[in-house]
């Protein structure tokens, strides 16, 4: 009863969100699969703290960057740190079009459909995107989702000690030019980039499917 | 909605063409649609045959290889690399591939939607001119294995394209044609070629095509009586006939039209003599689909009454030259039809003028070309370089002899002046005495300039080394060249000499790996790439030809036959090669573009991508000249 009530609740755009991954009919067949490669852009790494600026994305399907299924999207923010500016270049009243968190979010979730999200630390970006999901009180995000970070240490050779290689590192790893560090879209792209060349190596030694990918994840499984 | 992703990808296409001819709008609209794809090294992104994806695509990163399977047998077409576009066919038509693709390493493509491009093509123009050209040069390169496009994809110089694309099509021909059996009768086989209104017929056997017949075999050896006409048609028939496999394009049928000097091939089923006949292919298909092409162009010469004629068919020849620059033909192609052309309205001019004397030459005598028309590499109207060399004579009859010759030669030359080959301001013609020689005479000479090397016969023995026969007793000719093969053979200091000359060209670059730029006067800070790039190579092809005894003249025919003489020395000769084809069509296109001789080049004004390449090529120049010097020990020439 209680649930039922709870339910009922949720905005619209939350529950296609949950109904769009719950039936999607897409992720038996690799080639069929929509991923949709996204970084975000933050004050800060403070999950309590510090928000969203921007989010970029783009999607990748049968082995395509889609450029034309991308995603971009400026966050008009209260929270604002000093420090980060020089990183993500993203200041408080710059001239790109800002939208509140809410508008954000909803595109966002239209735009990632039943799509299975790739990211380099997909925990942080993922955490980030589920604390403004939980201002609006929803979420988690049901997604699946998927790290170049774990991938990437699934097929490497050698270092197995170390735990995190970041982006510039998977970028030298496998020669890929950089070029827009540090804004989300570029990020999103490089990491595009990166799953691309990742899953060529790791279908030389494994069959390609989404399971088996997911399970190069430690702590997103669920 | 900002999209730094579309912006990004906009950055890099807005510098290559066609795309930096479209407006900024229309290119990010355009961006915004592009599919990026990777590739390993080795895979494959379309086979020959496979239907036409729904992208064109250009290299962001990494080199593809085009090929082609003829026979069974895989040619690589080109490589191209960042920048370049490929599999434009399904663009100009709906078509399977004619070529596969595969990457040559690591690649990143970028796909344009061809829907989205075809809107552009009709609202751009030039756009559309850029593409046909780029697939002009994609579709057919059987000569050289390392034609680049880039280098020349000025767009500048493409101003306008009055030629279609039509060389690259598949060539029509006549499917199912009719045949009859080695016993059929000639005349049998006259009552078939006359009901079915054709000039030719097929000689098979069980569909197998062993030999043809044409109206010029009925003509010629039944009409003259050497044969009855109840003989059986293998008398007659020309065998074994030209094939070649289905998917013959224009190109490849003109080329070998004019390769086996024929007028017919048969198409069979898998391009051998040994399968199954489909089709036949005669001269008459190309020509409706287009009057100035080379042969026609070749005929309508043979037929000229007089210089003005040629003047006005020379005139569309190097229209033609100009489309096919335009379209970015590789050059060795567009050199070969320049010099068929110009060998045929001198030969026109030479009977012309025996007819104009109205008395025939008293010997035996044979009309030679020099320099760059002896190395078939003439592409624009130049000089003319001739000689002429006639049978000894009792020295009573010589005077005569001379005169004769050299009143004929002066008419000749006249008449190519007419036809647009200028005098030579340097009087290398066969008009001039000295020029207009004996047999004797020629060998003396030689002799005299292998033996006492001054730098003044070292000149000419360059200019004169590169003869060429194009008319007469062809006798004559190879007597004289192997004269001089005897000659240096006994004398090998002479190459010595001769490469002390070309290596006063010190390699282009300085010891920064800077360009070598001239130093003062009208051209400072120019490079000079006809004589400290195109030159040393030419050269150096000459001395190890003579060195060897080679026949042959052009350049890259010369250093194509010394890699079959030094296989130990296989790679350098085919770097020089290709070079060689890189600066030539360099040259050209910058001739073109600027409106002179393309000798000078503004390094200032190059792309770094065509610097790096003109670069690459001064690599191959330092490695020759290097091995000449060794060779011919250069250091004890005085």
């Amino acid at each position: 009863m209680f649930n039922f009530f709870k339910k009922k609740k949720y905005p619209e755009y939350w529950q296609k969100h949950i109904n769009a991954v719950k039936n999607s009919r897409n992720y038996s067949n690799y080639e069929s699969i929509r991923f949709v490669c996204l970084d975000t852009e933050t004050t800060g790494f403070d999950y309590d703290n510090d928000r969203i600026l921007c989010i970029g994305a783009v999607a990748i399907k049968n082995n395509k960057i889609l450029v034309s299924d991308s995603f971009e999207i400026y966050i008009q923010q209260e929270v604002f740190n000093k420090e980060t500016i020089k990183i993500h270049g993203i200041r408080r009243n710059g001239t790109e079009k800002k939208v509140s968190e809410e508008e954000a979010i909803i595109q966002f979730l239209e735009y990632l459909d039943d799509a299975v999200i790739i990211a380099h630390h997909t925990k942080f970006d993922i955490t980030m995107i589920n604390e403004a999901l939980k201002r609006l009180k929803i979420g988690p995000i049901k997604s699946k989702q998927l790290d170049t970070n774990f991938i990437h240490k699934k097929i490497a050779q050698g270092n197995w000690f170390k735990k995190l290689f970041s982006l510039d590192e998977l970028c030298e790893i496998y020669n890929i030019k950089m070029h827009d560090r540090h804004t989300a879209s570029g990020d999103a792209l490089l990491t595009a980039y990166v799953f691309l060349k990742l899953t060529f190596k790791y279908k030389k030694n494994n069959v390609l499917n989404l399971t088996d990918l997911i399970n190069t994840n430690y702590y997103l499984n669920k | 909605m900002k999209n730094t992703i579309a912006e990004r990808i906009f950055d890099f296409l807005k510098d290559y063409p066609p795309f930096n001819l479209i407006s900024k709008e229309t290119l990010l609209e355009v961006s915004k649609s592009v599919e990026i794809q990777y590739f390993e090294k080795d895979q494959i992104i379309f086979n020959q045959n496979d239907t036409p994806h729904e992208h064109f695509y250009i290299i962001y990163e990494g080199a593809i290889r085009l090929y082609r399977f003829v026979d069974n047998e895989k040619h690589n077409l080109d490589i191209c690399d960042e920048g370049d576009l490929f599999g434009l066919r399904p663009l100009i038509m709906q078509e399977s591939y004619l070529m596969g693709a595969a990457a040559n390493e690591e690649t990143i493509l970028y796909g344009i939607p061809i829907s989205l491009f075809n809107s552009i093509i009709l609202n751009y123009p030039k756009v559309s001119q850029f593409l046909i050209a780029s697939f002009a040069t994609n579709t057919r390169d059987p000569f050289s294995d390392k034609h680049k496009g880039k280098l020349f994809a000025n767009v500048s110089s493409i101003q306008k394209i009055e030629n279609s694309f039509a060389e690259t099509q598949s060539a029509k021909y006549s499917k199912n044609p009719i045949t009859c059996n080695v016993e059929t009768s000639i005349k049998e086989a006259s009552i078939i070629m006359t009901k079915h209104i054709i000039n030719s017929i097929i000689v098979a056997k069980d569909n197998i095509p062993i030999g043809i017949i044409t109206d010029k075999d009925i003509r010629t050896k039944i009409g003259t009586g050497i044969f009855s006409i109840l003989d059986p048609v293998s008398k007659i028939m020309s065998s074994p006939v030209v094939t070649f496999p289905e998917k013959i394009t224009v190109a490849e049928a003109q080329i070998a039209l004019l390769k086996h000097k024929v007028s017919h091939i048969c198409i069979t089923k898998d391009g051998t003599d040994q399968s199954e006949l489909v089709g036949i292919l005669a001269e008459h298909d190309l020509n409706i689909l287009q009057t100035n092409n080379p042969m026609f162009l070749v005929r309508e010469i043979k037929y000229a009454q007089d210089a003005e004629t040629l003047k006005h068919i020379r005139t569309k020849a190097s229209e033609l030259t100009k489309g096919y620059l335009e379209q970015e033909i590789p050059i060795y192609f567009i050199t070969k039809v320049i010099t068929e052309i110009n060998t045929a309205i001198t030969k026109r001019i030479i009977r012309l003028a025996v007819k104009e004397l109205g008395q025939d030459p008293p010997v035996a005598y044979a009309w030679l070309a020099m320099g760059s028309q002896g190395r078939s590499e003439q592409l624009l109207m130049t000089d003319q370089d001739n000689a002429l060399v006639f049978e000894n004579v009792e020295d009573e009859d010589y005077e005569r002899v001379k005169e004769y010759f050299l009143k004929f030669s002066t008419i000749i030359t006249q008449k190519l002046n007419i036809v647009g080959f200028e005098y030579c301001p340097a009087n290398i013609m066969a008009s001039n005495p000295k020029w207009c020689l004996s047999l004797k005479e020629w060998k003396a000479q030689f002799k005299d300039w292998v033996k006492h090397p001054t730098s003044d016969k070292i000149l000419l023995s360059i200019i004169f080394f590169d003869f060429e026969y194009i008319f007469g007793d062809k006798e004559l000719y190879n007597q004289m060249s192997e004269s001089v093969f005897r000659y240096i053979s006994k004398k090998q200091t002479f190459l010595g000499f001769l490469s002390k000359a070309t290596l006063d060209n010190p390699p282009p670059l300085g010891f920064f790996k800077q360009f070598l730029v001239e130093q003062d006067g009208e051209n400072k800070d120019h490079f000079d790439i006809k004589s400290r790039a195109i030159r040393p190579l030419v050269d150096a092809a000459r001395i190890f030809s003579l060195h060897h005894s080679l026949k042959v003249n052009n350049t890259i025919a010369r250093y194509e036959k010394l890699m079959e003489e030094e296989p130990q020395n296989k790679d350098l000769f085919e770097s020089c090669a290709n070079a060689f084809k890189i600066l030539l069509q360099f040259r050209t296109s910058q001739g073109l573009a600027n409106k002179d001789s393309g000798k000078f080049v503004d390094i200032n004004n190059l792309s770094k991508s065509d610097r790096l390449k003109l670069k690459s090529c001064f690599k191959p120049i330092k490695n020759i000249q290097d091995s000449l010097k060794i060779r011919f020990n250069v250091s004890q020439i005085p």
